[in-house]
């Protein structure tokens, strides 16, 4: 393995330039370290650094380009199956690349020579265990064959380039040592540079959300109406095509839940909230916190399941089915009120910071002018501490519209526009899910239609985030 | 004694008006509300953990069958070489019947007698799962051929089922997999000693198994897949997210590039989970071409996902360093980046780290982004030792908990709230080590 070799050469060879760049730095500066502009060590880090970065930057990028190289340059040799169509082509490449590479491991374990037929191939193939997609033709065994070669010349000039550049990266920063070089300003200037680069990582997620997203989503509307998308009011998606695919049933949903939900935990979060910074003694505050908080801690896989087996039963056995409100255990119910249990940190825990950040002056004043202790907390805390409290609420909306796997457990699958809350409903998330889960074929717009799903939804969150965030900013400079 | 007979003005102070009455009233009321409200939340807690519980704890204990069991050379290995090879020629089936010899025999020599038992009951009384058990056990050790062994294989989940509460004989009535006669068969075994329901630690180790075996199906693809990705997140995203850290906090200069990457820091940590799903399958896997359901791709997307949960308590505990020690460090020769290495970020450290942990707890039970990347997939095959293992097809443990519940039999119910049983020990474990490092490690200035 050519690889491994080249690997273990740019981890020695560091080392070694370590070594020999300290000593030059000593032995330049008369052993006495003192005359020297750094400490040795970061001479040796210099040469160590200028060694190893350039070459393994070179490799990554080497990596991850010669695949693709190797598959333009093969998918000449094939004959087009079926001319324009990128699918067949994309399938057909798959098959060579995993013959490719069963040839490979045929060789390394000695059955093969290289002269085989195809038939041979594949014979020997499956006597070694080794499972292929697709029989082996001529075509796509010379085609593997031609793949194989390629992979193992730019395996081999990759490995060459990589150990050049790693010795002239050595031979440079080596040269370059004196007494006077500075070489903690470099060295410095280099770390700097990778703690931007690190933070840049952000962004680049950002970017490739939003990319990633609107590149499928254009997708997406060049097959199917924009108008139809966003105000459609059927959600019937058909793998032979001709679906309606609307969002509002979806959207409606969504809201209808992710309501529910705030419905169960503003009071409760506000009011423990406000217990909590107002009322309970140290005792009880040291035990209910940490616990109200744990509920923030568990996984929503653990709600969808509390939803699935306890919730949704118990609501179908005592309420829907003797009011008559329908027979289904997933009901938009179900999903709000587990939801809602879900996000009670959320709300409780922000407000509980805001409450505890107004004044005490304020309350002083409240209570000498007479007050009782909940007549200053609805009248003077609460107004003060309004604006986070519904920033905090907002943050909690979001959360509930971007929430999974609660509804795919426990809201259901049925795209409807209803108001019975005993009726199983769905959510853009749920779709998103479902359109993107099992086999998907990445041309139709039933499957394109959940990066629209999804971008409208990266879009509503943020777009709460955002003035979330910036209630919150506004209200903390009153105070600070 | 007179005074008391007139009538009173009440004006005392001790003798509350309407007014205050009512007052007084209202802050009861309110204090009573938040009282409640404290209490319904952690009532929602306990109901969830009881029914998790009540729930899941049986998944750990299993019902098994001992027999002895007599392997004849004449049908599992004609060629007599004792060659797996070979011998890998007698299917399941084979030893199947084998068993099903094996549990008549032992039926007789109990001397249980069952009114109607057919001999098809009593080859389903065992899982689908006992002969490959038995077949695997022959395979690594052939000689064991021609002797007869004792062996403990699985029995049917509803044999199973039956034990913890789930079937009983009226149920049994209207279930085509299990007859009131296999019950009874249950119950005379039991009594004889064979039939025992233990513990049962194949549930952590053992694979998935089909939909028709639930007594087989385990959890040790998902902890290996959950493992490997959990390597990956720690491996990426502390180093990431501590420069980055140590970037914002320390170097930055007041600019619209700074502002820009924090605003866009702060809005990833609200970001969907599912968004990041998206982003893993358009840019990980159509894009980059890795391969679907491998815990590369799933620890990369968590990586992303976990990133802003680290840097922001990291940044935190960088701020709650004092300047001083800044300033002591550059006032004694010290250059910033090495006043920062090799002062501030050590001190940091209990700090960070904490954050690491309850981040990579959160991580953890991530599920949503996990199905779109493909890790739904039932996979049977343990992932290679890595870094050839982050390649190959593995499954996380919240995403077979949701897996389980998609299946129809009642058993995988049992077996997704033991599932969440283990998660809930691994979160319980992180989340008490971040707090033990806390209470040890960390400085108040």
């Amino acid at each position: 393995m050519p690889l491994s070799w080249t690997i273990l050469a740019l981890a020695i060879l560091p080392v070694i330039g370590f070594v020999l760049g300290r000593n030059r730095a000593i032995s330049s500066a008369g052993g006495d370290t003192r005359n020297l502009h750094s400490l040795p060590s970061y001479y040796g880090w210099s040469v160590a650094l200028f060694t190893a970065l350039p070459a393994i930057l070179v490799m990554c990028v080497w990596l991850i380009v010669q695949p693709s190289v190797i598959a333009n340059a093969v998918s000449g040799l094939l004959p087009e199956a079926t001319p324009g169509d990128a699918n067949a082509q994309t399938l057909v490449m798959t098959d060579v690349r995993r013959l490719a590479a069963a040839i490979e491991t045929g060789r390394s374990v000695g059955i093969l020579s290289g002269s085989e037929t195809a038939q041979e191939v594949q014979g020997k193939l499956s006597d070694l265990g080794v499972v292929l997609g697709a029989p082996v033709t001529p075509e796509i065994l010379g085609a593997a064959t031609a793949w194989g070669l390629m992979a193992e010349r730019g395996g081999g000039l990759m490995s060459a380039v990589v150990l050049a550049l790693a010795l002239v990266g050595f031979w440079f920063s080596y040269r370059r040592i004196t007494r006077d070089f500075r070489a903690r300003n470099s060295i410095e200037a280099a770390i700097r540079a990778g703690l931007i680069a690190c933070s840049v990582i952000a962004i680049a997620t950002t970017a490739g959300i939003v990319l990633s997203m609107l590149f499928e989503t254009g997708q997406f509307f060049r097959q199917y109406a924009w108008t139809e998308f966003f105000f459609g009011k059927n959600w019937q998606p058909n793998f032979r095509g001709n679906s309606d695919l609307g969002i509002l049933p979806l959207l409606w949903g969504t809201l209808y839940i992710s309501f529910i939900a705030l419905a169960v935990a503003v009071p409760i979060g506000l009011f423990a909230a406000i217990y909590m910074s107002e009322y309970a003694g140290p005792k009880l505050r040291s035990f209910a916190k940490p616990a109200i908080e744990m509920l923030a801690g568990i996984p929503t896989i653990v709600y969808g399941l509390f939803a699935l087996i306890t919730v949704g039963p118990m609501l179908r056995d005592y309420f829907a089915q003797p009011l008559g409100f329908g027979s289904s255990a997933s009901s938009v119910l179900t999903a709000g009120l587990v939801m809602g249990v879900m996000i009670i940190p959320f709300v409780s825990s922000l407000s509980d910071d805001i409450i505890n950040a107004v004044p005490q002056s304020l309350r002083d004043g409240s209570l000498g002018l007479g007050a009782t202790h909940s007549e200053t907390i609805r009248q003077v805390v609460l107004p003060a501490a309004l604006p986070g409290i519904v920033g905090a609420v907002l943050l909690a909306a979001s959360r509930a519209i971007g929430e999974t796997m609660i509804v795919v457990m426990g809201a259901g699958a049925a795209a409807k526009l209803s108001l019975n809350p005993f009726e199983a409903m769905t959510t853009i998330t749920v779709k998103i899910v479902s359109q993107l889960t099992g086999d998907t074929d990445f041309a139709a717009p039933e499957t394109l239609v959940a990066f629209a799903l999804g971008l409208t939804l990266f879009a509503i969150t943020l777009a709460l985030n955002v003035l979330a965030l910036y209630i919150v900013r506004k209200y903390r400079e009153q105070y600070e | 004694m007179t005074d008391a007979a007139i009538p009173m003005k009440r004006t005392s102070l001790l003798q509350p008006d309407a007014r205050t009455k009512s007052r007084n009233a209202a802050e009861a009321r309110f204090r009573a509300y938040g009282f409640v409200a404290v209490l319904v939340a952690l009532l929602a807690l306990a109901a969830l953990l009881v029914s998790i519980l009540g729930n899941g704890m049986s998944a750990f204990r299993q019902t098994a069958l001992t027999i002895q069991v007599e392997l004849p050379e004449a049908t599992l290995d004609k060629s007599g070489i004792r060659d797996p090879e070979v011998m890998k020629k007698v299917t399941t089936i084979g030893y199947g019947k084998i068993l099903t010899k094996a549990v008549d025999a032992a039926i007789a020599d109990a001397g249980i007698k069952i009114e109607d038992l057919s001999g098809k009951e009593v080859a389903k009384f065992l899982s689908g799962e006992a002969a490959a058990q038995l077949r695997d056990r022959v395979l690594a050790n052939p000689d064991l051929i021609g002797r007869t062994v004792e062996i403990e294989v699985l029995v049917n989940g509803r044999i199973d089922g039956y034990y913890k509460g789930r079937v009983s004989a009226e149920s049994a009535l209207l279930d085509s997999n299990v007859s009131p006669a296999q019950l009874k068969l249950a119950d005379a075994l039991k009594e004889s000693g064979m039939l025992r329901t233990k513990f049962n630690m194949a549930f952590v180790t053992a694979p998935d198994a089909s939909d028709q075996r639930p007594e087989a199906a385990g959890l040790g693809v998902a902890v290996l897949g959950s493992l490997y990705m959990m390597i990956i997140v720690l491996v990426l995203s502390l180093p990431i997210g501590v420069a980055t850290a140590v970037y914002l906090e320390e170097f930055a200069p007041r600019n619209r590039m700074s502002d820009l990457i924090e605003v866009n820091i702060s809005n990833l940590a609200a970001v969907p989970s599912i968004v990041f799903g998206i982003l893993g399958l358009a840019a990980f896997i159509n894009f980059a071409g890795l391969p679907q359901s491998a815990p590369i791709v799933g620890g990369l997307v968590l990586t992303l996902m976990t990133l802003p949960r680290i840097i922001i308590p990291a940044r935190a505990a960088l701020k709650a360093v004092p300047p001083s020690i800044r300033d002591a460090a550059l006032g004694v020769g010290a250059s910033k980046m090495q006043s920062v290495f090799h002062h501030v970020l050590p001190l940091a450290a209990p700090g960070i780290l904490t954050g690491m942990i309850i981040g990579l707890a959160q991580a953890l039970g991530e599920t949503a982004p996990l199905l779109l990347i493909g890790m739904v997939a039932f996979v049977r095959d343990y992932p290679d030792l890595p870094l050839d293992g982050f390649f190959d097809p593995a499954t996380a443990l919240p995403v077979q908990i949701y897996n389980w519940t998609q299946r129809a039999d009642p058993a995988f119910v049992e077996r997704a709230s033991g599932a969440i049983i283990v998660l809930l020990v691994f979160l319980v474990v992180m989340n008490g080590l971040a707090i033990l490092l806390r209470r040890r490690f960390e400085r108040r200035w």
